[in-house]
């Protein structure tokens, strides 16, 4: 290892409990907390740095998340709009766990189907959204409902 | 206990061959009480909730039950808009589930049928959601089929029209792609062509099949040609729906370069995609394919309600 730390490792000792999201595509952060409906508004401390050096992608994002610990199942959604991304499990400024997300057999509530005549887009029908994954590489996942099918660029659409 | 009692019948993906042969067998039974009576289903109540019209399909359904004598309640036309108007769709299914033993769901929203199988405890029969599936007329397209020809293998098929909306197709393709077919020709103008998710069942069955904009280059192959209709609203340009529809339509000259036992099928109303001349020819099947609607309803009924054994 070296003697100087990185930018990125800067900013994972810097958080005490929580997640932080390594290796996300460039420019995709903000998609990211849009996935996983995190506006700012919950009064959570969010930290996002766009396109710094990684040796793994490139140029990556980060994003740390304090004070709220995600499931695993919740986050692996990111794997839709981050396939690469790695989740940094953070308690008392250790790194507890340290996974790559990867996209789920079904994505429930967190996409919206496009298909204005899906029985998912009616008015006032307590009805939840649930998605099937068809393929991940290359992405295809297809409304339980309506059956539609979906690829990689639709899923920004669909938040 | 067969497999089919109590059975959800939202998708033809969720039946394989042998469920579909054993429905064919008993629709076969069933063919001498369609127009005579059998008290299989007295202590049975249909629910018919129609969201969206159909006068065939919902007088089918009644019909297979009553010659069943079940009886039938539910809504359709005027009475279905208020009701959709006054609560969710997930509340009136739920009323139904109260008071009747299976549900047949009728919905302009796809994934309808689905949905109320999740809500509903009782069985319930999906006639038709949207441009996805109506698996009871491809049950009878099916039984069409293997009735008049003898066999659902080893056949060429070609489908006409609207690939893209008609509610039909899909069901239809995905029917055959539990039997052994030889091939299917997809025919459509280019606006109207065949999605993805369709193509893919084909792909995934490994079915050989061909698209082609023109029915008279491939008619000779064909045993069986299903034709839908092309409805205008699907064309926002009135003078391509004009075209279109002129070279869409089956014509007794096209027929002439057809195979003798060539069958002709449509899940009718028709417009004018199937001139009135052709009823006349030897290929057309379309009313009879109608007719075993109501037999193929009846053991579809019969089979839920677990009461085969009891058909004499
Ligand atoms: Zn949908």
């Amino acid at each position: 290892m070296s003697s100087k730390p990185s930018e990125d490792q800067l900013l994972i000792r810097k958080i005490r409990d929580g997640i932080v999201i390594d290796h996300i595509p460039a420019s995709k952060a903000l998609t990211v907390l849009r996935l996983l409906k995190i506006t700012g508004k919950e009064g959570l401390r969010v930290a996002l740095v766009m396109n710094v050096e990684s040796r793994k992608i490139g140029v990556k994002d980060i994003i740390k998340i304090e004070g709220r610990e995600l499931s695993r199942d919740e986050l692996s959604i990111i794997a839709l709009v981050a396939p690469t991304a790695t989740i940094n499990i953070i308690r008392d400024y250790r790194v507890v766990s340290k996974f790559k997300v990867e996209v789920p057999d079904s994505i429930e509530g967190a996409l919206r189907c496009l298909n204005t005549r899906c029985i998912t887009n009616k008015p006032n029908e307590p009805i939840r959204t649930k998605f099937v994954t068809i393929s991940r590489n290359p992405l295809i996942i297809k409304c339980h409902y309506c059956g539609t099918y979906y690829t990689e660029e639709d899923i920004e659409k669909m938040l | 206990m067969s497999k089919w009692a109590s059975r959800d019948v939202i998708s033809m993906i969720d039946f394989d061959r042998e469920e579909l042969e054993e429905l064919f067998e008993l629709a076969l039974r069933m063919e001498k009480y369609a127009h005579s009576r059998l008290s299989l289903l007295e202590d049975k109540i249909l629910a018919v909730a129609f969201f969206e019209p159909s006068t065939r399909t919902r007088l089918s359904f009644e019909t297979a039950m009553l010659r069943l004598g079940g009886k039938v309640i539910g809504f359709s036309g005027e009475e279905a808009t208020s009701i959709a108007k006054g609560e969710s769709f997930a509340d009136t299914i739920r009323m139904l589930d109260v008071y009747a033993d299976a549900i047949v769901v009728r919905h302009y929203l796809e994934g309808a049928a689905k949905y109320a199988a999740e809500i509903a405890d009782n069985p319930v029969i999906n006639a038709g959601d949207g441009s996805q599936n109506h698996p009871t007329q491809a049950m009878l397209d099916l039984y069409t089929i293997w009735r008049e020809l003898g066999r659902v293998d080893d056949i060429t098929v070609g489908v006409l029209g609207d690939l893209k909306y008609a509610r039909t197709i899909r069901s239809l393709i995905e029917g055959l792609s539990k039997f052994r077919v030889r091939k299917i020709y997809l025919i459509s103008p280019p606006a109207l062509k065949p999605r993805k998710e369709l193509l893919d069942i084909l792909e995934r069955a490994g079915i050989r099949y061909e698209y082609t904009e023109r029915l008279q280059d491939v008619i000779q192959d064909l045993d069986v040609l299903y034709v839908v209709r092309i409805q205008r609203e699907r064309l926002p340009d009135p003078v391509e729906y004009e075209r279109i529809r002129g070279s869409y339509r089956v014509t007794i000259d096209v027929l002439r370069r057809a195979k003798d036992s060539l069958i002709v099928l449509h899940p009718l109303p028709r417009v004018d995609e199937l001139p009135y001349e052709i009823d006349q020819t030897k290929h057309a099947r379309y009313f009879r394919q109608a007719a075993y609607g109501v037999p193929v309803r009846m053991a579809l009924l019969t089979l839920i309600f677990d009461r085969a054994d009891k058909v004499p």
